[in-house]
């Protein structure tokens, strides 16, 4: 750990080392967010099992300070995405999104929260979280093992070291804007897109109104 | 039951009921009801026949045909198999007569034949979408009807090969999404009808007038669909009166991944993997369920020691089900996860067994058409031996020491979610649920599949329905298994684990075939209607997670709102079952 | 002993109670017999066996829970290195992995002959879409040349999916060796059936040359 921390770039001189320890703030403000990442207590399917066995006795990932799952998204760092998202869980997800407080992490958990999964064709199943949250990590698998999931995390503290406080966006002076939460209607419908949705199902009436004066001429 | 019995008992039945007529298509059984008799035919079976347990309705859409059929199941709680009765109607205006009324079991099934297949059930007290959303558009299950990412009917797709040039379907839709709207629809003038329906739902009571001089306002409070105790994406919408439980509904369908759908689109063999996603805690016995459907179309076995594997695997499936309801209980009862990580470790070793064996903790995809996968590798066997003879009595007698006596969950389930026998019957409650009422009724004793006929083992059963009996006969079941799988390791024959050669495209004649297994929820019953075609034309799954739920609102009324999580808890339901 | 209120509860508390100390105990025992219980491959073996007693903590990443020869994650190709040591797949483009797969998310080029424009039996491209993936190993057991496998490795964590979660035949394809040492059992197994079928045909082939 120490090591990590005291590897700043620059040189401390041979007659003080051992007795300084030289950081920059980036470090030091990376390493205790990595540390204590609380994970949001919020299983979707099979994946949420496997999680729910990474943080039992065998996996345990409180060893990489993530024992407190919270039920609340509101005292919570990541969303573990774990398992299909449907068309009618997506507006409960985004809200969730926009109730954690920043700085906020996704991991997509499997290749249903990736993709879609296996049941990509279906119906009533959104084709990846992403469409609609900023994911950070994705992890494969169907569903991934603990271990897999463990490994997840870790690329994401890995992610996280690499940021810096200069270019994070809570610290921004622009306002993040809240995603604008998915409306269950004929089919799912993203308020983004209603103009796009409107234009399309008016043009789609019009090449299918075609046909029969086609035909009577 | 022997053959002539049934057959003499089939011409009572014509004599009594002279309006109905004998499913004469090839491959297919039962009696074919006029849709305006279907309720006298349902409850004179039950009241004169004794065929008191309407098991499993689902509607099919026979396109060419030209006709919708609703499909039901009865049996008797003393045990036998199954009578299949079934109604046809006209596919323009497919209505039928409801038998909530009559069967409340049927309310959940009915809902959900209508929401997916478009059914009308006339006289259904409640008939509201269920696993899709109200709202939405068309039904999905019926032939004609397709989804955004359409490619084709069957599998497999034909561009995946030669020509294989990778694509996401989504870079094929207009939106980059997985949707689709009808044409000339206009967004801004939506609006949403679901939330409102739901509600709707618990507001059938009328204000209640307290009869204490302390009165309060009801409050409908929402648990989940995210909330830590509803066992995934569940959600109750529950009204109190302060902190009393005055009505209940489920609302479901946040985990609806098309299962059936999917499942009618892919091949017999494909099939397999998929039924592992259904009930991810035992994808063993999800597997067994689906094979021994198709085996009964195709009329084939599975040779000597795979019948024994089935088994093996099919009681260790059991006993990490068992293991982990108990451990969320307590979890749900607020003993917070020690009791759940304590059945966590014997899970674990379970699931390695398993992932020696099929490669896979969690979905198994082992059971294959009259075999198994592969043989059980190289030490598997002494592994599963020292573990069941050894380390499993002992550990349960454990877990039984640590809880069982313990007088807080004594409090706070003795007398708690009462189900009483007939209750449970006439809600089509199965597996735990129904035995822990007094229904002495497992179907490897009733109606034995594979060769449980041959094992040794006591049917569980506790008398007073509450969530203390629904706990203790979950260690009744682990010990009974352990006891069944000591048969087995003692007997498992050498030889062969596949009958012929395997295939990955089966010939299926055309048909119906309805397996069921006794699952570690209840029955579990795979309905399967082949055409002869390489994919099933029908492929409906009776969970008994979906159908237990029926019985919820009867449990829960009246009891305080901490109590009715833990009554959920007690159900012991997997939400990838309940919404498909 | 007559109950009292609490007995129960106090029972199984005895029960954490003794999950506690034993993890202690076995630390001592091991300690006693101057073997490390972390760590070390055998101190693994001993919390993952059917007598484990107290911790049961695999330490991943420092330590990692062996996976069994069957384990299955994302498939691979099989390539073998000929004599003038190019790559040779063992894929012939058959497309049974492709027609078996539950999801339907591989995807195969054919090769054509520029000459003759009759099919050469080797992909031209291969691709298997990880998000649709099911893990289910259908692929490899239909596979009639074995030639499709599935991989051990499941540390495949991205940042971005749609850059890398799209496997071309460059990113699935390993050396036999690679499967030789993930599967040893099965990799025997199979070089012993095509030993065997080898020597049938070459016996046939010398019984009809003895008939001329």
């Amino acid at each position: 750990m120490t090591d990590e921390l005291n590897s700043p770039g620059y040189d401390i001189p041979p007659e003080m080392d051992g007795q300084v320890a030289i950081t920059t703030l980036d470090k030091v403000y990376n390493w205790s967010r990595r540390n204590s990442i609380w994970p949001m207590m919020f299983g979707l399917a099979c994946c949420g099992i496997e999680m729910i066995c990474a943080a039992t006795s065998r996996f345990d990932f409180s060893r990489f300070g993530m024992e407190v799952m919270r039920p609340s998204p509101r005292q919570s760092d990541l969303m573990i995405v774990s398992g299909t998202v449907t068309k009618k869980m997506i507006p409960q997800i985004v809200r969730l999104y926009n109730q954690m407080p920043e700085p906020k992490y996704v991991l997509a958990m499997g290749a249903c929260a990736s993709g879609g999964g296996p049941f990509k064709e279906g119906y009533s199943v959104v084709d990846g979280v992403d469409k609609f949250i900023p994911v950070d990590v994705y992890v494969p698998g169907c569903p991934p093992t603990p271990q897999a999931l463990l490994h997840g995390l870790i690329t994401l503290q890995k992610k996280i070291d690499m940021q810096s406080i200069k270019n994070v966006r809570w610290y921004s002076k622009d306002p993040v804007e809240a995603i604008p939460i998915p409306v269950l209607g004929p089919d799912l419908m993203d308020p983004r897109e209603f103009e796009l949705i409107k234009e399309y199902s008016a043009e789609k009436q019009v090449e299918e109104g075609e046909l029969p004066v086609v035909d009577e001429a | 039951m022997s053959e002539e019995v049934l057959v003499e008992q089939k011409s009572e039945l014509e004599e009594r009921f002279p309006d109905i007529s004998r499913d004469e298509r090839k491959g297919y059984a039962g009696f074919i009801v006029p849709p305006e008799k279907i309720v006298e035919f349902a409850t004179g079976l039950r009241d004169e026949f004794g065929y008191d347990f309407l098991s499993s309705v689902t509607g099919v859409d026979y396109l060419p045909e030209d006709q919708m059929e609703v499909v039901y199941h009865a049996y008797k709680t003393t045990g036998g198999p199954e009578l299949v009765y079934k109604v046809q109607v006209p596919r323009d205006n497919p209505v039928v007569p409801s038998l909530t009324p009559f069967f409340p079991g049927a309310d959940l099934q009915e809902r959900e034949a209508w929401d997916l297949v478009g059914i009308r059930f006339e006289g259904h007290p409640n008939l509201k979408r269920v696993l899709t959303w109200e709202g939405f558009e068309g039904h999905p299950l019926q032939k004609d009807w397709q989804e955004p990412f359409y490619e084709e009917d069957g599998k497999p797709f034909k561009s995946r090969w030669p020509g294989g040039d990778v694509i996401r379907s989504e870079d094929n839709n207009p939106f980059n999404k997985n949707v689709d709207y009808p044409e000339g629809f206009d967004p801004a003038l939506w609006e949403p009808v679901g939330e409102s329906a739901v509600y709707a739902g618990v507001g059938r009571l009328d204000h209640a007038v307290s009869e204490t001089a302390l009165s309060t306002d009801q409050i409908v409070v929402n648990l989940g669909p995210q909330h830590p105790s509803t066992h995934g994406v569940f959600r109750m919408v529950v009204r109190l009166e302060g902190e009393t439980v005055v009505d209940l509904e489920p609302v479901m369908g946040y985990l609806h991944r098309n299962h059936e759908k999917i499942g009618e689109r892919n091949t017999f063999l494909m099939n397999i993997p998929f039924t592992d996603r259904l009930d991810y805690f035992n994808s063993m016995s999800n597997n067994f369920g689906y094979v021994l459907a198709v085996e009964k179309l195709m009329g084939t076995k599975p040779p000597e020691r795979a019948e024994y594997l089935r088994v093996m695997m099919a009681e260790l499936t059991r006993i990490v089900n068992h293991l982990a309801a108990i451990g969320f209980l307590l979890n749900d009862l607020g003993a917070f996860f020690t009791p759940l990580l304590y059945a966590f470790e014997e899970r674990e070793l379970i699931l390695d067994i398993f992932e020696a064996v099929s490669g896979s903790r969690m979905m198994c995809n082992y059971y294959r058409f009259a075999g198994m996968a592969r043989d059980l590798p190289e030490g598997v066997f002494e592994q599963v031996k020292s573990f069941v003879l050894d380390r499993l009595p002992r550990k349960i007698d454990d877990l039984d020491t640590f809880l069982t006596n313990n007088e807080i969950i004594r409090a706070r389930t003795i007398g708690i979610g009462v189900l009483t026998a007939e209750q449970a019957i006439t809600h089509s409650a199965v597996g735990p649920v129904l035995r822990a009422s007094g229904v002495p009724y497992d179907i490897r004793r009733a109606d034995p599949y594979g060769i449980y006929d041959r094992f040794e083992f006591d049917v569980a059963v506790r008398y007073h329905g509450d969530i203390y009996d629904r706990y203790l006969i979950r260690l009744d079941e682990i010990r009974q298994s352990i006891r069944i799988l000591e048969q087995v390791i003692r007997d498992m024959p050498e030889g062969p684990i596949q009958e012929g050669k395997p295939q990955y495209q089966v010939r299926v004649p055309p048909g119906e075939a309805y397996g069921r297994v006794e699952g570690p929820k209840g029955e579990l019953g795979f309905y399967v209607v082949s055409n002869g075609k390489p994919n099933p034309w029908r492929y409906h799954v009776r969970a008994p997670s979906f159908i237990n739920l029926t019985p919820l609102g009867v449990m829960g009324k009246n009891y305080m709102i901490a109590d009715v999580v833990t009554i959920l808890g007690s159900i012991d339901i997997v939400l990838g079952e309940t919404d498909r | 002993m007559a109950d009292f209120y609490g007995k129960g509860l106090l029972k199984g508390l005895g029960i954490t109670f003794k999950h506690f100390v034993n993890t202690y105990l076995e630390d001592i025992r091991w300690l006693s017999r101057g073997q490390r219980r972390y760590y070390t491959e055998e101190g693994l073996e001993s919390r993952r066996s059917t007598d484990a007693k107290g911790i049961f903590t695999v330490q991943y990443p420092d330590e990692k829970l062996p996976v069994p020869e069957e384990f299955r994650f994302i498939p691979f190709l099989i390539y073998e290195v000929n004599e003038e040591g190019e790559q040779q797949d063992r894929c012939t483009s058959c497309g049974i992995c492709a027609k078996v797969c539950p999801p339907q998310c591989i995807w195969i080029e054919r090769t054509n002959d520029p000459d003759t424009g009759r099919p050469v039996p080797e992909p031209k491209e291969f691709y298997i879409d990880v998000d649709i993936c099911m893990n289910c190993g259908l692929c490899a057991e239909y596979c009639p040349f074995d030639a499709i496998k599935m991989d051990h490795d499941y540390e495949i964590s991205v940042y971005n999916r749609l850059e890398k979660n799209i496997y071309d035949k460059e990113r699935l394809s390993r050396p036999v060796e690679y499967y030789a040492s993930i599967r040893p059992t099965n990799y025997n197994r199979e070089e012993a059936a095509r030993a065997e079928a080898e020597a049938k045909k070459a016996a046939r082939k010398a019984a009809r040359k003895k008939q001329d």
